[in-house]
């Protein structure tokens, strides 16, 4: 899904308001097809918030108001004749705390499948099977697959958001939004997930949110770089840390402030 | 090397003791409150212990036949030629009132604290649950009132039964009584799951319904099943109003407008009559052990299952 740049996100002269307060000011950016984009900026600089405006799942909250448009394929996602629910199965999120759902791994796994289909349409079969192929595209399957019905509450962290991934991957969405998934997890977790980023890049689009410099640095393709709600700076990431182009940009990443 | 308090040794002294009041203060507060915690066992057994001391005479002597006593439906305690204290009627009325009073109350209540909880917008959550408190806090006597008054001359009109005060009557005043705490247990229930779960079936395109179902429901199970026992917990213990909404006749029921007499409005009703140290007043007592029994019983499953529950 990607538009004739190549983009698979687009927004343009988007602007949201926290009741009052603007927490996005006429943000617009193309996020590109098939690779892995971070956001990057100063805490409260509205990374959060434009990552989960992408889904929507920002309208949560009775008090948020949104002005502009987001496009995935060339279609304003806040046109009045899209569906939620179909637009959160093509974009899935993965939270800043993993928050696996207080059910078995297998029922976390096929939550999306049974909320998006019909009952009878589900045949046990195919749900083993949706079971099997996305935890082993997460890499849990081998340590899992003995543990299928224990609580994906009492899972290791690590462990916890990769199965928050895996659950993303039976409704195949096209955009996958990460909300600085490393941030509770140590450094093998971090890699971990680092690792699984790159084995997913190419078949889904990765945004990712991080306040980790390094981690931007490796993962990432291009970056963009936001301060007070603003985008100021969004190119290739080797471009935005060898050669940022504002003085603001440096600064940050050589973190003067943060 | 220049920090003053490093240089200077005078500002490091001997560290400062307690005053021996507070050591001995605290330690006296230690004492009373471990006291009012171990009193509540205390209370409970000696409780027991006094019921079960009065009723024992009868449940020891010849003449009385236990199991009559459990499984008779036959209480003639006044009866000059057959007395007879068989509570077997009144164990199935306190049964049937309570199990009808759960039929009513649960899915109400239970939907009552998903709305409060889930759908509603703050203001509106305010007043209903200020509402709710209010309701809880009408005393029982009150309650039995709308249920001699009210509520049977509805059902009288509604069902054409010859009496308005029946097992339907005391069901719905009982239902009416157990709402409010199922109500409040079960919002607290399920306020008190993260929201992040809430958050993540949204992101996957979860309607609040599916919500509510899928991953509410599994996750407050033990809060909602705790608000449903204190509810079960509050019918069958409920005297006054099951008094004088029921009809007060011993009686194995056969329909909903039958009356029914409860365990606790037997003892209630008979046992200001019942010349202290009779055996009609001590059988009183032994209903008395009986009911402490069965309540006993309800929290222990309660507890067992919430365990059970919370185990998996
Ligand atoms: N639900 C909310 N209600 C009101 N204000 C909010 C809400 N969420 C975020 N904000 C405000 O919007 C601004 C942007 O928040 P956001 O969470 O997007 O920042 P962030 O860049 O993700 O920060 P962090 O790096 O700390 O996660 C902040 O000033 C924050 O206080
Ligand atoms: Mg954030």
């Amino acid at each position: 899904m990607m538009d004739a740049h190549g983009h698979a996100i687009v927004t343009r002269g988007l602007n949201l308001w926290y009741g009052p307060f603007q927490a996005l000011i006429d943000v617009t950016a193309g996020i590109p097809h098939g690779l892995i984009t971070s956001l990057i900026g100063p805490s409260g600089c509205g990374k959060t918030t434009l990552l989960r405006c992408f889904n929507r799942v920002n309208e949560r909250f009775a008090y948020v108001r949104t002005t502009g448009a987001i496009e995935l394929l060339g279609k304003n996602i806040y046109d009045p004749d899209v569906s939620l629910i179909e637009l959160r199965k093509a974009v899935g999120m993965v939270f800043q705390r993993p928050n696996p759902l207080p059910i078995s791994v297998y029922e976390n796994v096929v939550f999306g499948l049974r909320i998006h289909s019909r009952r009878a349409s589900l045949k046990r079969a195919d749900l083993d099977a949706a079971v099997e192929q996305a935890l082993t595209e997460v890499g849990l399957w081998k340590d899992l697959k003995d543990r299928l019905q224990v609580r994906a509450t009492t899972l290791q962290l690590e462990q916890q958001q990769k199965l928050c991934i895996a659950r993303l991957l039976p409704l195949k969405p096209e955009i996958i939004l990460m909300d600085e998934p490393c941030s509770t997890l140590d450094v093998d977790g971090t890699r971990g997930i680092e690792e699984l980023m790159f084995a997913l890049k190419g078949r889904y689009t990765i945004v990712i949110v991080t306040h980790n410099m390094a981690q931007a640095r490796r993962t990432s393709d291009e970056c963009i770089f936001m301060l007070l709600g603003k985008v100021i700076e969004h190119t290739r990431t080797a471009d935005l840390f060898l050669s940022p182009k504002s003085p603001r940009t440096a600064e940050y990443i050589e973190g003067r402030y943060g | 090397m220049t920090d003053p308090a490093l240089s200077n040794p005078r500002t490091v002294g001997p560290r400062p003791r307690r005053r021996a009041w507070a050591v001995i203060g605290e330690r006296a507060l230690e004492t009373v409150i471990r006291a009012s915690g171990v009193s509540a066992i205390l209370f409970v057994l000696a409780i027991f212990f006094f019921v079960f001391r009065e009723a024992a005479p009868v449940l020891f002597s010849d003449d009385f036949n236990f199991l009559e006593f459990l499984f008779s439906a036959q209480w003639y305690p006044t009866s000059d030629i057959n007395v007879r204290y068989g509570t077997w009627a009144l164990t199935v009325g306190s049964f049937s009132v309570t199990a009808l009073a759960m039929v009513l109350a649960v899915p109400f209540g239970l939907g009552a604290a998903i709305y409060i909880s889930e759908f509603s917008g703050p203001r509106q959550r305010e007043t209903l649950k200020i509402t709710i408190e209010l309701l809880a806090a009408i005393p029982s006597v009150v309650w039995g009132f709308i249920g001699l008054t009210v509520m049977s001359r509805i059902i009288v009109a509604l069902t054409g039964a010859p009496v308005g005060v029946n097992l339907l009557n005391g069901g719905l005043i009982l239902a009416l009584m157990s709402v409010p705490i199922i109500v409040s247990i079960g919002e607290d229930a399920l306020k008190a799951v993260p929201d992040s779960y809430r958050e993540a079936a949204q992101a996957l395109g979860a309607t609040r319904w599916q919500i509510v179902f899928r991953v509410l429901l599994p996750a407050a199970k033990n809060g909602l099943l705790a608000a449903v026992l204190l509810g079960v917990g509050r019918a069958v213990g409920e005297t006054m109003a099951v008094l004088m909404a029921t009809g007060h006749a011993v009686h194995l029921p056969h329909s909903l407008v039958d009356s029914v007499r409860t365990l606790t409005a037997n003892i209630a009703a008979e046992l200001g009559e019942a010349p202290v140290g009779s055996s009609h007043y001590q059988v009183l007592f032994l209903t008395g052990v009986l009911l402490f029994c069965i309540t006993f019983a309800v929290n222990l499953t309660a507890d067992l299952v919430i365990r059970g529950v919370r185990r998996k």
